[in-house]
C-alpha cells in the first residue's frame, strides 16, 4: 500500500491484515506506557481543509503514539485560507519534508488528486473527501463490528453473513460509501435506508440492499445498525424532507425501534450525532451503543494505517 | 496572390480532380488542368478536398480571458484544425451584448486574418437572463449577428426565451439555447448516474437539459421561430429532437466532438480536464448522439472550444473550471467516430462541420459548394496519416485538451481562406 485512498483500492487481504494490525495496536494502548518507537524520525502532516475535530485529533493521536512529528495544518489562520490552492499547499509540504499528509477536504477526490497529480510523492491518507469516501472512517467501524459480532477469534476473520443495516443521508456520506464497500468486501450483508431523495440516483448497482422503510429494515433483526448523521448544513434550500419531524418519524433510531432489536444487535453512529433527530439520546447513551468505542477504536485503526504506509515504507529505504 | 493548383485531391471524398485557384475564387475543376506558370502546385493525391470548415460554437476568450485565449491565438488554432471561419461566444468579459463588444471581436478577426470570426451576441443584458440586450443594434451592426446565445448560461426565463425567438424574426436570427435548468443543477459537477454515485460528485442529470429542449421546440413551434439547441449530449435530447423535427419544428441541433467519444467514465481520476458542461455522459449516450448525427437528427458538429489556463483546471474537482478545447481535434475525432467507422461520408462531413453551420448563421460567405466561381475556402485534408495530441503542441493558448496522449487520424495538408494559405503541411502562415 503506497497510499490509503479508498476501500476500492483494497483487497480482502489487505483489509483484514489492517484490522489485525489494529487489534495489535489496540493492546499496546492498554500498557502503561502507550507510545510505541516505530515511527521515530518521521513527519505526519494533518492537512485539514474543512472544519474537523475528531479525526484530527484522532490522527494525531494515532501518529504520537508512533513516535510521529504532527504537524497541523488546518485551514483556518493559514495560507488555505487566504485562497492557497491545493497544488501550492502539496508542493509546500513536499519542499517541507512531511513523510505523509493525512487530507480532509470538503472536495471529493481531494485525495486521489494529491496521491496522483505529481505534486507530492509522499504517502496520502484520506480522512475524508467532499462526499465521497472516508476510509478510515470504515475501518473502525469494521474492527468494531468484528470485536462484537465475531468475539474471540477475530484476528484473520472477516464478516462473512453478518446483516448491518445502515441508515440515514446516504447521498451527502462519505462514510456510507466506504461503509458498503469495505463491509461487503468482508462478506457482511448491507441493507441501506433512506428517504428516495437521499439515495443518489445510480446507486442500485451498489452491492447491497435499499429500503426507504426503516421498520421493514429492523424486522429483519439485523446484526448491527449504523446511523449517518443528516448532514443539514448541505441541506438548505434542498427540500431533502419536508421538516426534521417528518424526517424522525419514519428514520430515526427511537426507544421504541431500539427496543425492538434482537439482544446482540449493536448500535453504531460516525458522530458527531444530532441527538433526538437521527438518533435518541437515550440510545445513543444506551448499553447496544457503541459510539464512545468507536471512538477510541478510532485510534488504533488509523495507528495500523500509519504503520501500514509508513513503517513498511522505511523498511524498504 | 499568385494562383495555386491542387492536384488530385477528391473533392468531398469523391473522384480525384484538380482545383485551380486563382483570385480568390475556384478558377477551374477537372481532370489534369494545365496550370499557369508562377502556379504553386500542390501535390494531393488520395487526400479529401471540403469546403473550409465552419465552427458555430467557439470561445476565442477575447475580451478579458485573454490568459486562456486571443482572437489571434484561437483563430490560428481554429485555421490548424481546418476551419475557414468560427462563431465567437457572447460570454466574454465584457459580454459580448452590444454592438460595440461585437463589433470589435469582429475587428480582432480581421486584423489576425486565420479565419472569419462572426461574434454571436447575448440574448440578455451580461447574461443575466433578465432582460434582452439589443438584439438588433447587434444585427445591424458591421459584424452582422445573426446567432444569439446566453451559452454558459441558459435562457431560462420562458417568458424571456419566448420574447427572444419572437424577437430575432425580424432580422431572421436565431436563438442558440445553452439547455441547462439551472435549479436541477445547482452545484453539479459531472453526469448523475452510477459514476457520479461512486465518487460522490453532484449529478448533472440528463433531464436537466431535455426539459429544457422539450420546452423550446415548444416555444418555438407557437411563435415559428427558429431554435438552435447548442451541444446536446442525451440520448433523450436526440429524442425530442428527432419528434420536433417531425412535427415540422423549426430546430436544429449540435453536439460536440468530446460528446462523440468520450464518457463519464473518465471522471474516474478526478482530472477536471474532463469536466465539462453539459458533462460527458454513459456508453448509450454517445450511441444515441452518433446515430442522431448519422440520421441527420442532429444538424452539426460545434467544438465548444473552451480554452483554461492551467491553474483553473488543476485543482479539485468541483472547483476547478469547465470546458475542454477542441479546434484542433475537431475533425480528427469526427473522422475517427464517425467517417472511419462508416456512418458519415466526406459529403457528409462538408454538411455537419461547413455547410449547414453557415446557413444556420445565414453566412453566405462559407460552407459555399466546391464549385467554378465560389469563394476558394477550402481544406485538403490527408485521412492516413496519424498523430498523438500534445496539448503543449497546439496552437491553442490553452492545454486542457481531452485527447492528451490519444492517437488521432487526418492531417490538414492545406487550408486556404479566398484562396489564401493559412495552414500548409500542418503549419500557420502568417499573412504576408
Amino acid at each position: 500500500m503506497k497510499h490509503f485512498i479508498s476501500i476500492a483500492d483494497l483487497s480482502r487481504a489487505e483489509a483484514i491484515s489492517v484490522l489485525d494490525t489494529a487489534e495489535h495496536m489496540a493492546e499496546t494502548q492498554s500498557r502503561s506506557i502507550r507510545k510505541l518507537p516505530t515511527l521515530v524520525g518521521t513527519t505526519v502532516v494533518n492537512l485539514f481543509m474543512e472544519d474537523s475535530t475528531r479525526t484530527r485529533i484522532s490522527f494525531e493521536a494515532a501518529a504520537k503514539r508512533l513516535s510521529a512529528d504532527v504537524i497541523n495544518f488546518s485551514a483556518k489562520g493559514s495560507s488555505l485560507s487566504k485562497g492557497e490552492s491545493l497544488k501550492d499547499t502539496a508542493l509546500t509540504l513536499q519542499a517541507m519534508g512531511a513523510d505523509a499528509v493525512v487530507v480532509r477536504s470538503s472536495s471529493s477526490g481531494a485525495a486521489h488528486l494529491l496521491a496522483h497529480a505529481g505534486w507530492i510523492d509522499q504517502p496520502i491518507v484520506n480522512a475524508g473527501d467532499g462526499a465521497h469516501e472516508h476510509p478510515t472512517q470504515a475501518m473502525l467501524d469494521a474492527f468494531t463490528l468484528r470485536r462484537h459480532l465475531v468475539g474471540e477469534d477475530r484476528l484473520g476473520a472477516d464478516l462473512a453473513g453478518r446483516r448491518i443495516v445502515i441508515v440515514g443521508d446516504v447521498l451527502h456520506s462519505r462514510v456510507a460509501r466506504s461503509n458498503v464497500l469495505l463491509l461487503t468486501l468482508l462478506g457482511a450483508e448491507v441493507t441501506l435506508v433512506a428517504p428516495p431523495a437521499l439515495v443518489p440516483v445510480g446507486a442500485d448497482i451498489w452491492p447491497c440492499e435499499v429500503l426507504y422503510d426503516l421498520d421493514d429494515a429492523l424486522a429483519a433483526q439485523p446484526d448491527a445498525v449504523m446511523m449517518l448523521r443528516v448532514q443539514r448544513e448541505r441541506m438548505i434550500g434542498g427540500g431533502f424532507f419536508p421538516t426534521p419531524g417528518e424526517y424522525s418519524r419514519r428514520f430515526a433510531l427511537t426507544t421504541d425501534r431500539a427496543a425492538r432489536l434482537p439482544e446482540h444487535t449493536i448500535v453504531l453512529h460516525p458522530g458527531p450525532m444530532n441527538r433526538g433527530f437521527e438518533i435518541a439520546g437515550d440510545v445513543a447513551d444506551g448499553r447496544r451503543s457503541v459510539i464512545t468505542e468507536q471512538v477510541a477504536n478510532g485510534v488504533s485503526v488509523r495507528m495500523a494505517v500509519l504503520y501500514h504506509l509508513l513503517a513498511s515504507t522505511s523498511e524498504e529505504t | 496572390m499568385s494562383a495555386l493548383i491542387i492536384r488530385g485531391a477528391r473533392p468531398y471524398g469523391e473522384d480525384a480532380a484538380d482545383v485551380l485557384v486563382a483570385g480568390g475564387v475556384i478558377a477551374a475543376i477537372g481532370a489534369d488542368l494545365e496550370a499557369p506558370e508562377d502556379a504553386e502546385v500542390v501535390e494531393a493525391d488520395g487526400c479529401i478536398l471540403l469546403p473550409g470548415l465552419v465552427d458555430l460554437h467557439t470561445h476565442l476568450r477575447e475580451p478579458g480571458g485573454e490568459e486562456a485565449e486571443t482572437v489571434e491565438t484561437g483563430t490560428r488554432a481554429a485555421a490548424l484544425g481546418g476551419f475557414t471561419a468560427v462563431h465567437a461566444m457572447a460570454n466574454t468579459d465584457p459580454v459580448a451584448d452590444t454592438a460595440g463588444v461585437v463589433e470589435q471581436v469582429h475587428a480582432r478577426g480581421e486584423e489576425a486574418g486565420w479565419c472569419d470570426v462572426r461574434p454571436i451576441g447575448a440574448v440578455t443584458v451580461g447574461l443575466g437572463g433578465q432582460s434582452l440586450a439589443p438584439l438588433d443594434a447587434m444585427a445591424a451592426s458591421r459584424a452582422r449577428v445573426r446567432v444569439f446565445s446566453d451559452d454558459g448560461k441558459c435562457v431560462h426565463d420562458p417568458v424571456l426565451m419566448r420574447r427572444a425567438l419572437e424577437y430575432v424574426k425580424t432580422f431572421d436570427g436565431v436563438i442558440a439555447q445553452h439547455a441547462q435548468d439551472p435549479r436541477l443543477t445547482e452545484g453539479s459537477q459531472m453526469h448523475e448516474g452510477v459514476v457520479s454515485a461512486q465518487l460522490g460528485l453532484a449529478g448533472w442529470p440528463a433531464v436537466a437539459e431535455e426539459s429544457i429542449i422539450a420546452r423550446d421546440v415548444l416555444l418555438a413551434e407557437h411563435v415559428g421561430s427558429r431554435l438552435h439547441v447548442c451541444h446536446l449530449s442525451t440520448a433523450g435530447s436526440v429524442e425530442i429532437v428527432r419528434w420536433a423535427k417531425q412535427r415540422g419544428v423549426d430546430v436544429t441541433a449540435e453536439v460536440t466532438p468530446h460528446h462523440l467519444l468520450l464518457t463519464d467514465e473518465r471522471a474516474r481520476g478526478y482530472d477536471a480536464t474532463f469536466k465539462v458542461n453539459p458533462p460527458l455522459r454513459t456508453e448509450a449516450d454517445v450511441e444515441a448522439v452518433r446515430a442522431g448525427l448519422a440520421d441527420g437528427t442532429i444538424d452539426i458538429v460545434a467544438t465548444d472550444h473552451a480554452p483554461h489556463p492551467r491553474d483553473a483546471k488543476d485543482r479539485e474537482w468541483d472547483v476547478a473550471a469547465f470546458g475542454m478545447t477542441g479546434l484542433e481535434t475537431a475533425l480528427p475525432v469526427l473522422q475517427a467516430t464517425m467517417v472511419d467507422t462508416g456512418r458519415l461520408s466526406w459529403r457528409d462531413v462538408a454538411r455537419v462541420l461547413s455547410e449547414t453551420p453557415s446557413a444556420i448563421a445565414r453566412d453566405e460567405q462559407q460552407g459555399r459548394p466546391l464549385a467554378v466561381g465560389e469563394p476558394a475556402n477550402l481544406l485538403v485534408w490527408d485521412p492516413r496519416p496519424t498523430s498523438v495530441v500534445v496539448p503543449e503542441e497546439q496552437a491553442t493558448r490553452s492545454t486542457n485538451s481531452p485527447y492528451r496522449g490519444q492517437e488521432l487520424p487526418g492531417r490538414n495538408v492545406l487550408t486556404l481562406l479566398r484562396g489564401r494559405p493559412t495552414v500548409r503541411d500542418g503549419e500557420p502562415v502568417a499573412r504576408a
